[in-house]
């Protein structure tokens, strides 16, 4: 993560450079695949799992539809509650997206933001800022999350908090990662700052607002994609991490992490799909989304590019 | 090799007798709320405490009487009885006990902030005629006194004294005293270590009078450890890979796999209590409600449609999975005064409820609350989103708030939930008991605020009522008028199942409140 304000390579390399991975090829048709169906699920579900009058108790516990026992209605089988497990997948996953994608564009501005400011201004602003960063460092992500979260549920009325769980999951695993952000591009910034180019930008009498957002920032960028990439894994595991400890999306609507949790009661009595379908999705995005980051790290790293 | 072996060999020998001391381990889904014996009553408080601390009569295992501190009690007069007490008995650190102990316990159970005092309401005074003789006079005459004087645990006045716990704690208020995390009684087991939520630690009481009583004389338990785990799969996991001998709990869907491994024992019974959803009928709006100006719940025809709406035998037999029987009412099998013929639920009827809705003026429902706990009763919160699933069907959209019973409780005591979950069992196994802490609007376990004035004053004579068919028909009566009142959504009375390891025997009580006193080890 040392290479930082390196330029973004042309268009067709990083495209050669993909064709000639294939793991970040097989990654990239996973994350697809849960993508589409995260999208799609409206469409594709057989129930909203999240509209409790969807859900008959009659159709509880029922195996996938290979077993004895299962239906078709339920390909995957379903839970304790009667909910098809294939469509709270769906649904699931989408959580898990919305989640991962705007925890980590909530971090990635914050920090983005933040270094560029300390980056660019340096002194006591600067000091102040990244020993700011370095305390919250000290405390581990999902720490901070709980804490976060906790507090917002403690403040709020049940029924305000199960409209907003969405929100404030974003908020509090956002929250947590904007630090590394602010780090890289405070380097990166601190570095340009003192290149010839930015030095002519200011003789010329451009403003520093625009040096920083026009000049300097383009070229701090693809760090924070290599960054965002792999943040973006960490965001959906600490969001099935806070629902799997009970304290992340409600049960009333299930994100992954939830229905591992509920599954978790049932393991012993057999029904192992209610956990195994979620663990599996979750397992299968996340690694495709880290395959991609390290592909992407690799690409936009000129020292490894053959 | 030789040589190590026999040198194990010795060093095995050496620690066998150390091994041999018997510890129950044992396991719940929830702690006990405090040490204090009056400050809460609530059944895994009690069932903490009774290892530790004595009423003046204990209740067997099949809920019959047997003496304890008490030795005799007699009815001297209508509102007059006599207790005559047991002799040379001490507390765990050696203080002797005395008709001074048994008067100050059951003041301190009469203060305002003792949880217990609605139990013992129709106690007008307790006297001490001599160190081992108590008078206890009743506002009016109570044959069930006896069965009341089970549930008040006896302290120690100097100890109490001592430590400034004269009054019991004030949990509502969340107050802190030496009481909630000390305490000496003179029972079977001494208190050894308390960490809330994490650990109790309690060791034989060498002591204990009971070692002369023919009814405890195999008594073999050295040491008693008692962990809370609340997660199901962790408690069944806990118990199957042999850190526990007992659990009290094993959830309904773990029973078959914990059969099914042969270590062990399984022992089931009705549990004598009932578990309900109640409802609040007499504020003008719903505070977690969006309906402004009126309360749906006043309407006797939203709470029938709420009735007609929940499908209780789908719950019984798929989220309880068999281990439950669907009730009508709140009243438990198993207590006097239980009518099977009461026991009858509203037909389960969407569209009837929808029409119900729709008359009262909600054709289109309306939002409420529900509070449920997530670690005290069986499959808690599966029935509690069971419930939100079949609200939803008619119209009525349930936010659903889940918390642990230290948080779910409080909301019923300090009255401030609309809709809540509660599960009410019997520590007299007479109706009177029942019907006082669920009809009567003074009681603060009861918060449906639905008020019968004639229901009101049917359960005020019962206390006092000593003519047993003129009583058990004033109970049938108010049973009738609280049901058809439709303030609760009576659900199931749960199966208990515990599970113990072959070599334990802990003998089942329908009132769940296990009794380490009659537990025994194989030899």
């Amino acid at each position: 993560m040392s290479d930082v304000a390196l330029p973004i390579p042309e268009r067709s390399a990083l495209w050669r450079s993909f064709k000639r991975h294939p793991s970040a090829v097989v990654a990239a048709g996973i994350v697809a695949l849960i993508a589409a169906g995260a999208v799609l699920a409206p469409l594709l579900a057989s129930q909203n799992p999240f509209d409790p009058a969807s859900l008959e108790l009659a159709n509880s516990l029922l195996p996938p539809v290979w077993i004895d026992g299962g239906e078709a209605r339920f390909l995957l089988g379903s839970d304790d509650q009667g909910r098809d497990m294939f469509s709270a997948l769906l649904y699931g996953s989408r959580i898990s997206l919305i989640v991962g994608l705007a925890a980590v564009a909530f971090s990635a501005l914050l920090g983005v933001a933040v270094g560029l400011l300390a980056g660019y201004a340096g002194g006591w602003l600067d000091a102040v800022l990244m020993r700011l960063a370095d305390v919250q460092l000290t405390f581990p992500a999902i720490l901070i999350a709980l804490m976060v979260d906790g507090f917002v549920r403690a403040a709020l009325p049940a029924a305000v908090h199960e409209g907003i769980a969405l929100y404030v999951l974003i908020f509090s695993i956002g929250i947590a990662d904007w630090p590394q952000y602010a780090r890289v591009v405070r380097a990166g910034t601190a570095v340009q700052k003192t290149l010839g180019y930015v030095a002519a930008a200011r003789v010329m009498g451009v403003g520093p607002s625009r040096i920083v957002l026009r000049h300097i920032l383009p070229n701090v960028l693809s760090a924070v994609f290599v960054l965002a990439t792999l943040g973006f894994t960490s965001a959906i595991i600490a969001e099935a991490t806070l629902s799997f400890l009970g304290v992340g999306m409600p049960p009333t609507s299930p994100s992954l992490g939830t229905l591992i949790r509920i599954g978790n009661d049932f393991l012993f009595s057999g029904e192992w799909w209610i956990t195994l379908f979620p663990s599996l999705t979750l397992v299968g995005l996340a690694l495709g989304v880290n395959v991609l980051g390290d592909w992407l790290r690799d690409a936009l790293n000129p020292r490894l590019r053959t | 090799m030789r040589t190590f072996i026999s040198v194990a060999a010795a060093v095995m020998m050496l620690a066998g007798p150390v091994q041999a001391q018997n510890t129950l381990r044992w396991a719940s889904q929830g702690d006990g709320f405090t040490l204090d014996p009056h400050a809460q009553n609530e059944g895994q408080t009690h069932a903490i405490n009774r290892q530790m601390m004595e009423p003046l009569i204990e209740r067997r295992p099949d809920l019959t009487k047997i003496p304890a501190l008490a030795l005799s009690w007699t009815l001297i007069n209508p509102t007059t009885w006599e207790f005559k007490l047991r002799p040379k008995v001490k507390f765990h650190d050696g203080r002797a006990f005395s008709a001074d102990d048994v008067v100050f316990s059951y003041k301190r159970a009469m203060m305002p902030t003792s949880d217990m005092k609605d139990i013992i309401s129709t106690l007008k005074d307790v006297t001490k005629v001599d160190d081992l003789t108590v008078h206890f006079i009743t506002t009016g005459p109570d044959p069930v006194f006896p069965d009341v004087a089970t549930n008040i645990f006896i302290m120690s006045k100097s100890w109490a004294e001592e430590h400034k716990v004269t009054a019991p704690q004030d949990i509502v208020a969340k107050q802190e005293t030496y009481a909630v995390r000390n305490a000496i009684g003179t029972g079977p087991f001494k208190l050894q270590l308390r960490e809330p939520d994490v650990r109790t630690v309690m060791v034989k009481n060498t002591e204990w009078w009971g070692y002369a009583d023919p009814a405890y004389k195999d008594h073999n338990v050295d040491r008693v450890v008692f962990t809370p785990v609340a997660n199901a799969a962790t408690r069944v996991a806990a118990l199957l890979s042999g850190e526990l001998d007992f659990l009290l709990d094993p959830p309904v869907q773990d029973v078959a796999r914990i059969e099914s491994s042969g270590q062990f024992t399984l022992q089931r019974v009705p549990e004598v209590r009932s578990i309900f959803l109640g409802m609040k009928t007499n504020t003008k709006e719903l505070a977690s409600s969006s309906v402004k100006g009126k309360n749906p719940f006043s309407d006797i025809r939203v709470r029938r449609a709420m009735n007609m709406a929940v499908d209780v035998n789908a719950i019984t037999k798929r989220t309880m999975r068999g281990q439950a029987q669907p009730a009508g009412y709140v009243l438990p099998p198993g207590v006097h005064g239980y009518h099977a013929d009461l026991d009858q639920h509203l037909p389960f009827d969407v569209e009837g409820a929808k029409k119900l809705l729709t008359e009262a003026g909600y054709p289109n429902g309306f939002d409420v609350r529900l509070d449920c706990p997530n670690d005290r009763y069986l499959n808690d919160e599966e029935i509690c989103q069971a419930v939100t699933g079949m609200l939803a069907r008619v119209g009525v959209k349930v936010t659903l708030d889940l918390k642990p019973r230290t948080l779910h409780f409080p909301k019923i005591q300090n009255d401030t939930s609309d809709f809540y979950m509660l599960g009410w069992g019997t520590l007299t196994t007479d109706a009177y008991y029942h019907l006082s802490f669920m009809v009567l609007t003074s009681s603060t376990w009861n918060r449906t605020g639905y008020l019968d004035q004639k229901m009101e004053d049917l359960v005020n004579a019962l206390g006092v009522e000593t003519d047993i068919a003129k009583r058990d028909a004033m109970i049938r009566e108010a049973s009738v008028r609280s049901r058809d009142g439709y303030a609760t959504i009576p659900l199931h009375t749960q199966f208990l199942t515990w599970a113990t390891r072959k070599n334990v025997t802990v003998p089942i009580t329908a009132d769940n409140l296990p009794a380490f006193r009659y537990a025994r080890f194989a030899k």
